[in-house]
């Protein structure tokens, strides 16, 4: 008989990735709720598909996309995470107390996504709904196509951010290396305040909301516009 | 998709056991790049006014005493032949020009797969696994290394289209990505002389780099301008004498990652390389910016 208090301790380096995987799977029906996986060892897949509110600690460097497709769960990675770390996260949080690489996050739906370091090129791309903290600066190509939800940048932001956005909000209280196509500058009201203020809470993120600017899109470039019919 | 891993030793320690950190790594690349292997090691630089060179024969049963004797009578040779499976590592008493010359005019069928002070370069097809073993990768010492595993997209699987390619004395190029311009770049670089084995595109990598050196630019003047000249994607590791460059194309399309000790540097595809080297753990670990060369060199000691 397990309790709320068990935590299940699974060692990557004699157990496969797909047993993992699979009984995080099946103990959405019951069984533990805390779980610790050790020895990742910068193993692809760690803790992807979750669909239950588990407690998750991973304890050392992962591969490629650690805990994509989240839901409900609450992940931590005690270490750097790969590509596509979060990848289509839908709701739930995933932590990593070192830094992401590549696509951080990336066409995530719903959740909190928080990095303490830097998160590599692409940090964003496509999100749906996705709250995304990260604490250090994050690379090129951010937030690229993204539709909704807020990006929070604590350090710099690299080039062509927010290319071609839609309508997240994007934080930035360093610099920006670069705007993308469609991407400006804008007005920090009381709704922004209140929205970036509860993100650096929920990261714990030492910043005030003062030191950051906003960026969105100027909407030219996805809205239909009648008077240039003749242009398409 | 092919993998990459490099290795920088810092101390003696680690200068000793090279190989045997080394190919771990690349046995983890082995899902990236399950097609060919092949490393390039910088170890026991030759005396002044000898060259060292690496050879490779298809043939596993090659006479390459007298290939040797060939060379000795011809140049002088010092030291004995040292083989690994079908390559064979000669130190002649000359400059390169010279023994290549007479090795390319005397026996065609001989690939010359590097040469220089220090570097030997061996490359196979088939599993990294079974090259590891067959070429006894783990007993090779050196001051860095770099190894390869392909996943061939778009020549030949064959060991003239393995990683690492030569680009001239004591240098080599391995690449994870693939050039969209290679066909034209090795019309132009053919025209300023640049030869070529096979229809790779890393090989006319490897070649306009060999051109850059040629007409004077360093590893930095070098990237600067093949920013500019190379049309794709790109994780390259460029090795010279006295250490490696990583460099990743300005869209950092593919993967990469580095980490460093006290005791060495690491460069791989992945992490997961890495994770095998002792002390990774508490390494400080990051991702190159794109278009930003990262240099690791030894203190020449000349």
């Amino acid at each position: 008989m397990t309790t709320a208090t068990d935590v299940e301790v699974v060692d990557l380096a004699t157990t496969p990735l797909r047993e993992l995987n699979q009984r995080l799977h099946d103990g959405a029906a019951g069984g533990p709720l805390r779980w610790r996986i050790v020895n990742p060892n910068g193993a692809h897949a760690v803790a992807v598909g979750v669909d239950a509110p588990f407690e998750i600690e991973i304890e050392g460097h992962t591969g490629y996309y650690t805990a994509g497709m989240n839901k409900h769960a609450h992940v931590r990675v005690n270490g750097n995470a790969g590509v596509g770390c979060g990848e289509n996260i839908m709701s739930g949080s995933i932590h990593v107390t070192g830094n992401a690489s590549q696509a951080c996050a990336a066409t995530g739906r719903g959740g909190l996504v928080i990095v303490e370091g830097d998160a590599a090129a692409r940090c964003g791309i496509s999100m749906k709904g996705v709250e995304i903290v990260v604490k250090g600066s994050i690379g090129h190509m951010s937030a690229f196509m993204a539709q909704s939800g807020a990006l929070v940048v604590c350090g710099d932001a690299g080039d062509s951010l927010g290319d071609s956005i839609y309508e997240t909000h994007i934080y930035v209280r360093g610099s920006v290396e670069g705007l993308g196509a469609d991407c400006i500058e804008k007005e920090l009201k009381e709704f922004h305040r209140e929205e970036l203020g509860r993100l650096l809470t929920a990261a714990g993120a030492d910043a005030k909301v003062d030191e950051f600017k906003r960026y969105g899109s100027a909407r030219r470039l996805y809205n239909f516009n009648i008077d240039h019919a003749g242009e398409y | 998709m092919c993998g990459i891993v490099g290795l920088f030793a810092k101390n003696s320690e680690v200068e000793a056991n090279l190989g045997a950190l080394l190919a771990p790594m690349l046995f983890e690349m082995s899902d990236r790049g399950p097609d060919s292997a092949g490393v390039a090691f910088y170890r026991e630089p030759v005396a002044a006014g000898h060259t060292k060179l690496t050879l490779q024969h298809d043939d596993p049963d090659f006479d390459w005493n007298a290939l040797r004797k060939g060379i000795k009578e011809a140049f002088g040779a010092s030291k004995g032949i040292e083989r690994r499976a079908n390559h064979a590592v000669i130190v002649a008493h000359s400059e390169a020009t010279p023994v290549e010359a007479w090795i390319e005019e005397r026996y065609p069928d001989v690939k010359i797969m590097s040469a220089g002070e220090a570097i030997e370069i061996y490359k196979e097809v088939g599993r990294p696994e079974a090259f590891i073993e067959t070429f006894d990768i783990k007993s090779l010492n050196g001051t860095h290394a770099l190894g390869h595993t392909r996943m061939a997209t778009e020549s030949k699987v064959t060991t003239a289209g393995s990683h690492p390619f030569s680009t001239g004395l004591d240098l080599c190029l391995v690449h994870n990505g693939s050039l969209s311009n290679h066909n034209g770049l090795r019309r132009m670089l053919r025209r300023e002389g640049i030869r070529f084995q096979t229809l790779n595109d890393t090989e006319v990598a490897a070649g306009y780099m060999m051109w850059r050196q040629r007409e004077g630019d360093t590893v930095t003047e070098m990237m600067d301008n093949a920013f500019e000249d190379l049309d794709g994607f790109y994780t390259f590791l460029i090795g010279t004498r006295d250490g490696f460059s990583v460099v990743r194309d300005p869209i950092a399309c593919k993967p990469a990652v580095l980490a460093e000790t006290d005791e060495w540097v690491a460069m791989s595809s992945e992490y997961r390389s890495i994770a095998t080297l002792p002390g990774a753990e508490k390494a400080k670990t990051w991702e190159p910016a794109p278009a930003t060369v990262y240099t690791w060199e030894k203190e020449a000691v000349r």
